[in-house]
């Protein structure tokens, strides 16, 4: 069973989002997909102010058994990049949906949260993968 | 790795298996036009009889010359442990073996090498090899624009002095990537980059610089290196294995080093033989590791605590990362790196400037003799390291056949590449005093 907080939107693809005061949107990976990848080794990070396209490939998650890209969920773009991830990729391990977040992005059109599953949605999905 | 055929009973075995008929049962899913029957121009299997008879017959046509043509391949001596060696059973095999962790000795050579090569090129990592010299550079280019995601141009700018070959197989393999490549200005004197009138603005993902150059001379290497950078560009440097026994290696290059440093490792032990096989060597900054395409071995420890050997960072190769991997053609050319690692163990850092030492002595010595002959002169003045661009008054052709009746090898000609008449020479430690002599009455007459 993963932990699934209540406040967050995610993706089919295995990423969460938290809409920030400022406007912002924090982007990691779900606690289901760093148990699937297994002890990550390195992340690859996007540039700050690098914009990207909804569906584009913005990171890189690696571990040792395998590397797997991080999708924009939006369009917009970077706005800060979590540096610690350099030398501990493993906060993603131990922390995904707070030390272990990725990026923080800007929607460039707002964010169509239609486009986006609840924790419930995500929950069937995790149970669809399951059966 | 011993490779063991399969039987008609293993094939018959396998496909009941699988539940297929037969091979041609389990490829139906290939169209048909697809298929080649017979490939054009490939002739029936000829027995080991018929074989040998042809190889030798075919070899006994290349003679045994007196070669004095490097242009990329150069001929050295091989002590013959390195050959009695590598193909003993334990190595003699192309690949690094699936099992890989299973074949710890393979393995140990390669990170052995490695160890050489990184040494040798004064940078942090290397690969396992690459297949050759003029694959490297695309390898690299290709990774210089991984490694430098900031610069969207894909623009590649090559110094003068690297080899046109590598040019053209570094374009033919990553031109539909989106690469393109672009050569600095050249100054007629030296031959080397004509820093007056280097490129503004052009916003180079990656700089190019060879080191002896193609035409044997030798580039401000350090002052390209800054100037590379300044741009924002990745500097990739081509370098000869040998020459960086007396000639500063690449990781030392300007005030920051080269980032990538790839060459031809053939000079290492292996054959010319026609044109191969060799291998490309590659190695670079610890910070572009995972852009760098290849296997690489690493050393580490089992559970009780013994040392060993393991591919590491394969999550940056194809059967791990299929579509994103770093290059889909990296395989490694684990015997021709096996004889280098053999050949560089037995002459030592010292046997190795011994080498470049005698090479360069011994062009020297071919080069003041060549110029003493009327309508013969040096093309580009300044340093080189074995290898020497002469300018001929007449058509270098004639010259070639007349020094082939003498069974001499007499150069490259370079009249097509640098529109006059010009020859590339070289001689190696392989070269007596005689030899020169020879070479060089030879040529004396031919032009006289």
């Amino acid at each position: 069973m993963s932990d699934l907080p209540g406040d967050l939107l995610y993706t089919k693809d295995h990423e969460w989002l938290r809409r920030e005061d400022d406007g912002s949107v924090t982007i990691g990976i779900t606690d289901h997909a760093q148990q699937a990848l297994g002890d990550l080794v390195y992340v690859e990070l996007p540039e700050v102010d690098q914009e990207v396209d909804e569906g584009g490939d913005m990171a890189v998650v690696e571990s040792v058994k395998a590397a797997s890209d991080v999708y924009a969920p939006i369009s917009g773009s970077i706005v800060a990049v979590n540096e610690d991830l350099a030398d501990d990729p493993e906060k993603i391990n131990s922390d995904p949906y707070g030390d272990g977040w990725i990026l923080r992005m800007k929607a460039s059109e707002g964010i169509d949260e239609a486009a986006l599953l609840s924790p419930d949605d995500y929950q069937a999905h995790l149970d669809e993968l399951d059966d | 790795m011993p490779f063991i055929p399969h039987t008609d009973k293993d094939t018959r075995e396998m496909l009941e298996v699988i539940g297929a008929d037969s091979i041609e049962d389990l490829f139906d899913e290939i169209p048909v036009e697809l298929k080649i029957d017979q490939l054009e121009h490939v002739p029936d299997a000829l027995s080991e009889m018929q074989i040998s008879r042809l190889m030798r017959s075919r070899a006994r046509m290349d003679g045994s010359p007196s070669c004095f043509i490097g242009a990329g391949a150069y001929e050295h001596h091989i002590p013959t442990a390195v050959w009695d060696i590598a193909t003993r059973g334990e190595f003699y095999s192309a690949y690094t073996p699936y099992q890989a962790e299973a074949s710890q000795g393979t393995l140990q050579v390669i990170y052995e090498y490695q160890t050489m090569i990184t040494e040798l090129t004064g940078l942090d990592v290397s690969n396992a090899s690459l297949y050759d010299g003029a694959s490297a550079l695309a390898e690299a280019s290709l990774m210089a624009v991984r490694a430098n995601r900031r610069v969207k141009s894909g623009r590649v700018l090559l110094a003068p002095g690297v080899n046109p070959v590598y040019e053209q197989v570094a374009a033919a393999i990553s031109g539909s990537q989106g690469l393109s490549f672009e050569r600095l200005p050249q100054d007629a004197a030296t031959g080397n980059v004509d820093f007056e009138n280097l490129p503004v603005g052009r916003e180079p993902v990656a700089v190019v610089v060879q080191q002896p150059s193609f035409f044997g001379t030798l580039d401000d290497v350090d002052r390209l290196t800054d100037w590379a950078h300044e741009q924002g560009a990745v500097l990739i440097s081509v370098v000869n294995p040998i020459s960086l026994a007396i000639l500063k290696p690449p990781g030392q290059w300007g005030a920051e080093g080269a980032d990538i440093a790839i060459g031809e490792g053939q000079p290492l032990g292996v054959p010319m033989s026609s044109g191969g096989p060799y291998f490309g060597f590659m190695t670079c900054k610890q910070k572009h590791v995972r852009q760098m395409p290849g296997r690489i071995v690493g050393r580490t420890t089992d559970l009780d605590d013994n040392p060993g050997f393991a591919l590491t960072l394969q999550a940056r190769e194809q059967h791990i990362r299929r579509s994103k991997a770093t290059s889909n053609i990296c395989t490694n050319q684990g015997l021709m790196v096996t004889a280098a690692t053999i050949y560089m163990s037995l002459l030592g850092f010292e046997g190795l400037v011994e080498v470049a030492n005698t090479s360069h002595a011994n062009t020297s010595a071919l080069v003041d003799g060549l110029c003493g002959i009327d309508g013969v002169d040096r093309l580009f003045d300044g340093p080189f390291f074995h290898e020497v661009a002469v300018a001929l008054d007449r058509p270098v052709g004639p010259i070639l056949d007349a020094l082939a009746a003498n069974n001499i090898l007499g150069g490259f000609d370079l009249s097509p590449i640098v529109g006059s008449d010009a020859l590339l020479v070289c001689a190696t430690e392989t070269k007596t005093a005689e030899d020169i002599a020879a070479f060089v009455a030879a040529f004396a007459a031919a032009m006289a």
